[in-house]
């Protein structure tokens, strides 16, 4: 909402700077936003007087001009205009001034004439000719009949002496959306007299108003209010200057007296309004109803609008004439031989129009202000304030008598003022005078302890709502800053979450760096990592109104996400990036409307070592986590990884996902010609296996033994299998097996390898010996054997 | 025989200061106080001394021995100090080469401003929460008083997942407010919910259609707006310092009443107007208010018994202003070089 500071000032007296308004206004809950000076365009711009008007010596089309400027000495300027004649007054651009657009003038010679200035037309100084219908339209504009005077300033004459104040209104307000409801906040705000005007309607036109027209609502759930007036013998017009300035200070372009009053009113009352050429209202019906089988309207701006059945309209005996509450129809436009005109000024239903104003793409001011449901109250004033001023500007003459249809008539309601419990909410001391002092203030009296609530408050319905008012004029910064007291809660994090910033932290200290992307993702994301068209993961959750087709489903894996994050780093020609991420995804459920959203921590990297690297970063975060021992399986069949290097990893029985490289066609998918690793692990499952508490073990008394065993055997039998077959058969001595070399080559048969590991033995009780390490030995070996085919080497 | 011990004595003394290396010590070690050295052998002549002359004799031979014994063990301490002192030197390395570093990873920078709002509320007993981000229309739009028709449920504003409008993903944490509730049931109530919400806006420097946000929600008796700004203010001054300036003006929420929204002073030019506050002087930081009685009837909370305040805070805004990162789009690009900053 635009607010012009000297049109306010009809309403309210008020000596505050641009600042200090904004400051005051916005502390007492009207936001502004910004606040526009009109006067800060043009500069030095004065009104001259043309003494002389000579021809150039050396140009058949331009004059020198000698101007008056209110200075000691006239200022010689050349024009190439035609339209200056001598004692014109014209505004004046002089040396080192500023026009529309933030053109700069200065002084130079014009075919070796000096020339310290120019004179201006109406575009150049920002207008339009909606704004000065009687200036020329291909020349300088001529002020003699502006009520100008010599080195005045041109923005005094235009009316630029005005500062626009820019307002966020909020929803509940909609009575902020007019010049009388903002004057009503300046005075509260201010505590100063608001200064409201009756209007007063002298009629006398010809006709009998019930003969000339009659209104019917026959859908009184979409028209709550309708009022008309009718204005007979009509001279179209310009409206006056003064008019003509406050509208464009509103941001509406002037365009005649009739259609300027309607929206002159519709900013001050901030009830739209809506002129029809009677002439085109057939039968002198007017029917409000909706469109049923009419399916088409041109509207005003001259587009043609396709009707749905419910949306509402304005018809006469035959046909619409205008959309309701949104815009009127080009058949019944006022135009320059307009004669007879009907005033409508009408309360429609918010939601209705505002589906219509969505459907048809056409929110316009008069829509807008509908949508928030507008006080029903406000149609008589606004439309007799037009018949007003259509007397004042001698625009044409009122027919005596209103047509006033209430299908909606709003209930009083009256408020019980309860002091106490607004000051127990707000934690004030507020006393009740006080409190009834900040209401009157705002226009809302309180008579016996009760609070006659406004029609134009639809936003005051309890007590919280009349804390709010109470707070807002005693100072939101007045009241006092108290901590919380009450009984104590405990603050902190759910096991899960203090799992989650282990996960983190131990995800840096392996040199991954966090990483956050989006929840939606694109169907193809699947496709790029090679998942099979059967793939369950295929099944996601769907925007409806997605904003693109690369952010239309709900992930279902992080693993798209994370291969898009490494590729543009690696796009970037980032050398080594390892990344983490703790990412939910969304998965449907049968017969719920809500998906399960578990979380997954995903790892990746490329230029940062190999799979031994990614599976060493999961065994040590998971063990960081404290998860039971983990189990590491190969994997073959998963497409999105490497055939012979992709590991399932499954803990405490529970397979919680997989690690490995990614397959080289699906990093090409992805523009990464290089190695890529990956781990995608469930964190929601891993939360279920994780160890018992730790506790204390008594560290050794006695030393341990070693003994290293190399053996040969397939090259099919795995590492994993070797250490658990070790593992089982060493006994209760046996505290430890590692691998610490594999060797392929000379001495080795083809399809062989060598495989050595460290075993460790330990006693609680005392030093072992030989003997005792011996059986133990044997048992392993001949377990290998037999499990394994593996033998000493 | 006194000259000849005397002679030993001198010449020994002599070699050890001559000597280099321990090596050259225990090689005169040997030569003078061996079993076949020179000492020993003139102690061999000491039969054939008188009986007056023995003691005396012997006792300068036990006092040279000890002389030449004891300088050996000096000259042998000087020589390993002189030793250690070169390998030390010889072993000296550049201290300005650059360390092996294990070069850790980077916590995400919205992240770091969220652990630190996190940690000032569990300082004042907030549980954080965590909850759906798909979630019903009822609990984003409905429970928190925002009527059918409100122009933030149009489907140009969120994005819907069902033909009915009956699931949506989340436009604000405030939804969380009544899965609190809900599952609380009894106040008092203190949580935090931080988390992801999403609006259909195009991506730019300060848009993106997904963001994160925290609601904060007490529920207790007595509560009051005074309440509401004391741990407002507290959070203001812990992340931004003790000397901010706060200012809470008067807005409009569906589920507040009396609502606010919270503006910080300027750091830049404290009030004046400059290019970062974009002229106003104050930077807005979060909306927030008293919990609207009908939310709480609604979850089953007497509105006569009990109050509450409720705020929500954008993070993204948060983590740009902390660490004066100019725009959003980087936030969600983890470009390395940008991770590795913080």
């Amino acid at each position: 909402m635009n607010l012009s500071r000297k049109w306010l000032s009809e309403f309210v007296d008020i000596q505050a700077t641009d600042r200090e308004y904004d400051q005051v206004m916005t502390i007492a809950g009207q936001k502004v936003e910004t606040t526009t000076r009109l006067d800060a365009e043009l500069k030095n711009v004065k009104v001259g007087k043309v003494l002389s008007i000579v021809r150039h010596e050396n140009s058949d089309h331009m004059w020198v001009c000698q101007i008056d400027v209110g200075e000691a000495e006239p200022v010689q300027i050349v024009t190439g205009a035609q339209n200056v004649r001598q004692g014109d007054l014209v505004p004046v651009a002089l040396h080192n001034s500023w026009l529309s657009g933030g053109t700069h003038i200065t002084k130079g010679k014009l075919r070796g004439v000096a020339s310290n200035g120019m004179l201006c037309s109406i575009q150049e100084l920002g207008l339009t000719q909606n704004d000065c219908p009687e200036a020329c339209t291909d020349g300088i504009w001529i002020l003699n009949d502006e009520d100008a005077h010599v080195g005045q300033d041109i923005n005094e004459v235009i009316g630029n002496d005005d500062a626009v104040v820019e307002f966020e209104i909020t929803n509940n307000r909609p009575d902020c959306y007019s010049l009388i409801g903002l004057a009503r906040e300046t005075a509260a705000a201010f505590n100063v007299p608001l200064k409201l005007h009756e209007p007063v309607v002298r009629g006398g036109g010809p006709g009998v108003l019930p003969e000339l027209l009659d209104v019917e609502t026959p859908d009184p759930d979409l028209c709550r209010r309708y009022s008309a007036r009718m204005v007979r013998n009509v001279k179209i017009a310009p409206s006056p200057k003064w008019m003509r300035r406050r509208l464009r200070a509103a941001g509406i372009r002037p365009i005649n007296n009739i259609v300027d009053i309607t929206n002159y009113v519709m900013v001050e009352y901030g009830q739209p309004m809506h002129a029809f050429d009677y002439r085109y209202v057939k039968g002198g019906r007017i029917i409000v109803r909706r469109a049923g089988a009419d399916t088409e309207l041109t509207t005003l701006d001259g587009t043609v609008r396709r009707l749905t059945p419910d949306m509402l309209v304005i018809a006469d005996e035959t046909r619409p004439v205008g959309l309701a509450g949104i815009m009127g129809g080009e058949n019944s436009e006022i135009v320059d031989d307009t004669v007879d005109v009907v005033f409508e000024s009408a309360n429609f239903d918010g939601t209705s129009i505002r589906k219509t104003a969505l459907a048809l793409g056409m929110r316009t001011d008069a829509s807008g202000k509908f949508e928030k449901n507008i006080d029903p109250m406000l149609t008589l004033p606004a439309v007799n304030r037009a018949c007003e001023l259509v007397e004042l500007l001698g625009a044409g003459e009122v027919v005596d008598g209103v047509i006033d249809i209430l299908n909606y008539v709003p209930e009083p309601v009256v408020l019980p003022l309860e002091p106490d419990r607004i000051n127990a909410l707000l934690g004030t001391r507020i006393s009740e005078a006080d409190m009834i002092d900040y209401l009157r203030r705002e226009q809302i009296p309180v008579v016996d302890g009760m609070i006659q609530v406004p029609s134009w408050r639809p936003d005051l319905r309890r007590m919280a709502d009349i804390a709010e008012e109470v707070a807002r004029f005693y100072g939101y910064n007045e009241i006092p800053t108290t901590l919380m007291r009450g009984a104590t809660t405990r603050g902190g994090y759910s096991p899960s979450q203090k799992l989650e910033n282990l996960a983190g932290a131990g995800a840096r200290a392996l040199g991954y760096s966090e990483i956050i992307t989006y929840s939606f993702v694109s169907p193809s994301g699947l496709d790029m990592i090679r998942a099979p068209k059967d793939d369950p993961r295929r099944c996601q959750v769907k925007i409806l109104n997605p904003l693109g087709e690369d952010t239309s489903v709900m992930r279902t894996t992080a693993l798209p996400s994370m291969l898009d994050i490494l590729a543009r780093n690696y796009a970037y020609h980032n050398k080594s990036v390892k990344l983490y991420e703790l990412a939910k995804i969304y998965l449907p459920v049968q017969g719920e409307a809500l998906p399960y959203e578990p979380k997954l921590l995903v790892l990746g990297s490329y230029g940062a070592g190999d799979f031994f690297a990614m599976k060493g970063a999961v065994e040590d975060l998971l063990c960081a986590l404290n998860a039971q021992k983990p189990e590491f399986y190969p994997v073959r069949d998963n497409p999105t990884f490497h055939p012979g290097r992709c590991a399932g990893v499954r803990v405490g029985g529970k397979e919680l996902g997989v690690l490995g490289q990614i397959h080289p066609l699906a990093a090409r998918n992805y523009g990464m010609d290089c190695e890529v690793y990956a781990a995608e692990l469930n964190f929601t499952d891993l939360i279920t296996v994780l160890a018992g508490e730790k506790t204390y073990h008594p560290l050794p008394k006695y030393p341990a033994t070693t003994r290293d065993l190399a053996l040969v055997c397939c090259e099919d039998v795995t590492v994993g299998q070797l250490e658990a077959c070790i593992t089982a058969a060493g006994g209760k001595l046996l505290k430890d097996v590692a691998l610490f070399d594999i060797y392929r080559g000379v001495g080795i048969l083809p399809g062989m390898k060598s495989v050595a590991f460290s075993l460790t033995f330990r006693a609680e009780d005392r030093t072992l010996s030989d003997a005792d390490i011996a059986p133990a030995m044997e048992k392993i070996l001949k377990a290998l054997a037999q499990d394994l085919k593996a033998q000493r080497r | 025989m006194k000259e000849q011990l005397e002679r030993i004595r001198a010449s020994a003394l002599a070699a050890l200061e001559e000597a280099t290396q321990t090596s050259d010590l225990e090689a005169l070690r040997v030569k003078v106080l061996g079993k076949k050295g020179e000492l020993t052998a003139v102690l061999k002549t000491m039969g054939k001394l008188s009986a007056e002359e023995r003691p005396v004799m012997g006792q300068l031979a036990n006092s040279v021995r000890a002389s030449i014994e004891e300088h050996l063990e000096q000259r042998k301490k000087e020589l390993a100090a002189a030793a250690l002192e070169a390998r030390l030197a010889a072993e000296a390395v550049d201290v300005t080469i650059p360390g092996s570093r294990q070069s850790l990873g980077h916590k995400h920078p919205m992240n770091i401003a969220l652990d630190e709002a996190k940690e000032i509320f569990i300082g004042m007993g907030f549980q954080i929460l965590e909850g759906p981000e798909v979630e019903l229309a009822d609990y984003n739009f409905t429970k928190l008083n925002t009527e059918e028709g409100h122009p933030a449920r149009d489907w140009s504003d969120t994005f819907y997942l069902k033909d009915d409008s009956s699931v949506l993903l989340r436009t604000q944490t405030s939804p969380m407010q009544i899965r609190a509730m809900e599952a609380i049931k009894e106040p008092p109530i203190r949580i935090l919910a931080p988390g992801r919400v999403f609006r259909k806006d195009e991506v730019d420097a300060t848009h993106s259609p997904m963001f994160h946000q925290i609601e904060g929600l007490v529920i207790d008796k007595g509560i009051t707006m005074a309440d509401l700004k004391g741990t407002l203010e507290t959070l203001v001054k812990s992340l931004y310092g003790e000397d901010s300036v706060v200012r809470f003006r008067p807005h409009h929420f569906p589920f507040t009443e009396p609502s606010c929204e919270v503006d910080v002073q300027c750091f830049k030019c404290h009030g004046q107007g400059c290019p970062t506050c974009k002229g106003e002087g104050w930077i807005e930081l979060l909306g927030a208010g008293m919990v609207h009685p009908k939310v709480l009837e609604t979850c089953g909370i007497d509105p006569n018994v009990y109050s509450g305040f409720a705020f929500g805070i954008g993070l993204e805004r948060m983590a740009m202003r902390r660490f004066q990162i100019s725009d959003l789009r980087l936030i969600f690009e983890n470009d390395i070089r940008f991770l590795e900053q913080f």
